[in-house]
């Protein structure tokens, strides 16, 4: 069996964010960037099939700048065998329908029997090209896994959903998008990260798969919220419930 | 303008949250339908009808909604998408499961997590963790969307009742199979639509000490959550999560007890009207956030709270 797995480069998590001086999009010069959680979340998920004996090969992708291959390394040192980014300038910004239309086409052409994603990137919070990518593709879609099984020919997933868990039972090939307690994701040892130097990273482009990545929404601004009113510290339980009482009368 | 909103209902309650994106569609339209997904949902679609600002009722009854799978509302969606400007849903689990596959089928962009509408094709919304707040158009001619429940107002069940036209096509993709749900039982307001939240993080030590927030949240009448390091800790399970990656919430009054406030769970409840912290340490982060801070340990305060909290 054959996984194909989708990982985004973003902004680490731990970074604040700003607008540019004239609100026309995200500060981005100098940040440090990271493979998305959810995506080092759903490739450690396919390293853990391809221990268990489930998965032979697992095939990594991006869709971004050259420098996403630092996030294609970083998946094969956790484990995956090859990958394949899809280029494009480093100043267009990609939107969910457009990735998942090159990620169609390197289906097509790979025809893995299972898709592994994550949930949501920390950067758009968009929580949508899994979802898009298996319409496109026509597959089933099992989106915010906590827990798989997969045998020859079908996958049965835990999700994560409003009030408890979901189980659906989905006919491979399937895709499946990742919550963070679907496991918890190894650090890669020096000797694996100097063996994914060696895997092979084969690149494309969005014209060589013939994809139209042209934007569909466009950034009018990008403001920081709304600044809350400073609070205050209060010295004991009698303060705060006299203040929640006639200050701001929420009891 | 005529705007669809997807409805999530139990086949006979429409949910809390779409009444909230019913509003959000009622600043968009001149005339909003409901579309009623599901098997033996009829009285939903009874009670749809009677919700002030819509128009008609769609009633799709057939076995292959019963569990509103994706796989076979999004093709129904697409079907009848090209009559509207405009498709939205709540940004529930469900609602972020069928958008974006319902867009994909119309070729469209959907826009996701819609705080705020300036105008028919241009929408505020969070990005980066709700650090920055993002405008975007959409230059789609179908726009799908997603909006939050806590940032529109809730529209009323009226008496007054819309046309219910019924949708005999009924789509069944049979590469996916409903097993099971797993719904953990509560007697407490459900966290989104809850007046008051108390939240408890990794603070709070284990699951016994968790359940003493339930005390609390109960003389209240109020909802539990929980931090995503409480919910990783066992401490209380998965759907209590409030943050980026969980539940966005925004009650009156929020207490935060033994929690940081990370960006990431900041993105969930910042939005509340009251935020109390709880917490020993003075630096923790939460108290930038906190109209009221408590700096103090919360195994004084807890006990302390329940024996003084007349409600
Ligand atoms: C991709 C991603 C998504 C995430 N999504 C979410 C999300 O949706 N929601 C979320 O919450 N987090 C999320 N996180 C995690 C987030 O970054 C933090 O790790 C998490 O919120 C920390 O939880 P906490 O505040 O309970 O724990 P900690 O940060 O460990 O804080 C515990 C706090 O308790 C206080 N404390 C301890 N003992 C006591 C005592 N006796 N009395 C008083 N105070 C005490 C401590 O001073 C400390 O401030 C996400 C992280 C990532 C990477
Ligand atoms: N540029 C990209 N390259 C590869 N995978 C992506 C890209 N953008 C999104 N994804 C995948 O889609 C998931 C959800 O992203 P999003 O829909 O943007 O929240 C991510 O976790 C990735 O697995």
């Amino acid at each position: 069996m054959k996984a194909l797995v989708s990982v985004k480069r973003v902004v680490d998590y731990n970074v604040k964010v700003s607008p540019k001086d004239d609100n026309s999009g995200v500060n981005l010069n100098n940040l440090k960037m990271s493979l998305n959680p959810f995506c080092e979340i759903a490739v450690e998920e396919a390293v853990r099939l391809k221990e268990k004996g489930v998965i032979e090969e697992i095939l990594v992708v991006s869709i971004g700048p050259q420098e996403a291959q630092e996030q294609i390394r970083a998946a094969l040192a956790i484990g995956a065998d090859r990958g394949i980014l899809v280029k494009v300038e480093s100043d267009i910004e990609l939107q969910p329908l457009a990735v998942a239309k090159c990620l169609k086409k390197v289906f097509d052409r790979e025809q893995p029997d299972l898709i592994l994603m994550g949930k949501q990137s920390i950067d758009g919070d968009n929580n949508q090209t899994g979802q898009m990518f298996a319409a496109l593709a026509n597959l089933p879609q099992g989106t915010f896994a906590s827990e798989l099984a997969v045998n020859s020919n079908h996958v049965t997933v835990t999700r994560e959903v409003d009030g408890g868990f979901q189980t659906l039972r989905l006919t491979l090939p399937a895709v499946i998008t990742s919550d963070l307690r679907l496991n918890e994701p190894r650090y890669a040892s020096l000797p694996s990260i100097m063996q994914a130097k060696k895997k092979q990273i084969h690149e494309t482009t969005p014209e060589e798969l013939d994809v139209d990545i042209a934007p569909r929404v466009s950034v009018v601004s990008v403001d920081f919220p709304p600044e809350r009113p400073e609070g205050v510290k209060v010295s004991s339980v009698d303060e705060l419930l006299e203040k929640l009482k006639n200050e701001a009368k929420v009891i | 303008m005529n705007v669809l909103v997807i409805s999530e209902h139990n086949n006979n309650e429409i949910k809390d949250s779409t009444m909230h994106a019913i509003a959000a569609a009622c600043e968009l339209g001149d005339s909003v339908d409901l579309l009623v997904a599901g098997f033996n949902c009829s009285v939903a679609a009874t009670n749809g009808a009677k919700i002030e600002g819509i128009a008609k009722v769609l009633l799709a009854d057939s076995e292959p909604y019963e569990n509103q799978l994706a796989e076979n509302i999004a093709p129904l969606i697409q079907q009848i998408a090209t009559k509207y400007s405009h498709i939205l849903m709540a940004a529930t689990t469900t609602g972020k499961n069928i958008i974006p596959r319902a867009a994909a089928l119309a070729d469209a962009q959907p826009i996701s997590d819609v705080i705020s509408i300036v105008n028919k094709d241009t929408f505020k919304r969070p990005i980066y963790a709700g650090n920055v707040i993002a405008t975007i158009q959409s230059h789609d001619k179908i726009k799908f969307m997603t909006v939050r429940a806590t940032a529109f107002e809730s529209v009323l069940q009226e008496s007054s009742s819309a046309a219910i036209e019924v949708i005999e096509e009924s789509f069944d993709s049979v590469k996916s199979e409903f097993i099971k749900n797993d719904m953990a039982p509560s007697e407490r307001p459900e966290l989104t639509s809850a007046r008051v939240i108390i939240s408890g993080g990794r603070g709070m030590l284990n699951e016994q000490n968790f359940k003493l927030l339930e005390n609390l949240a109960d003389k209240f009448g109020g909802a539990v959550g929980a931090s995503r390091a409480a919910v990783d800790s066992g401490f209380a399970p998965n759907d209590m999560q409030v943050g980026q990656t969980g539940k966005i919430v925004a009650p009156d009054l929020y207490i935060a007890i033994g929690i940081s406030g990370a960006i990431q769970h900041l993105a969930g409840m910042k939005e509340s009207k009251i935020i109390v912290a709880i917490n020993k340490d003075p630096e923790a982060p939460i108290f930038k956030a906190a109209d009221y801070g408590l700096v103090a340990d919360l195994f004084d305060v807890i006990p302390e709270l329940d024996e003084k909290l007349i409600v």
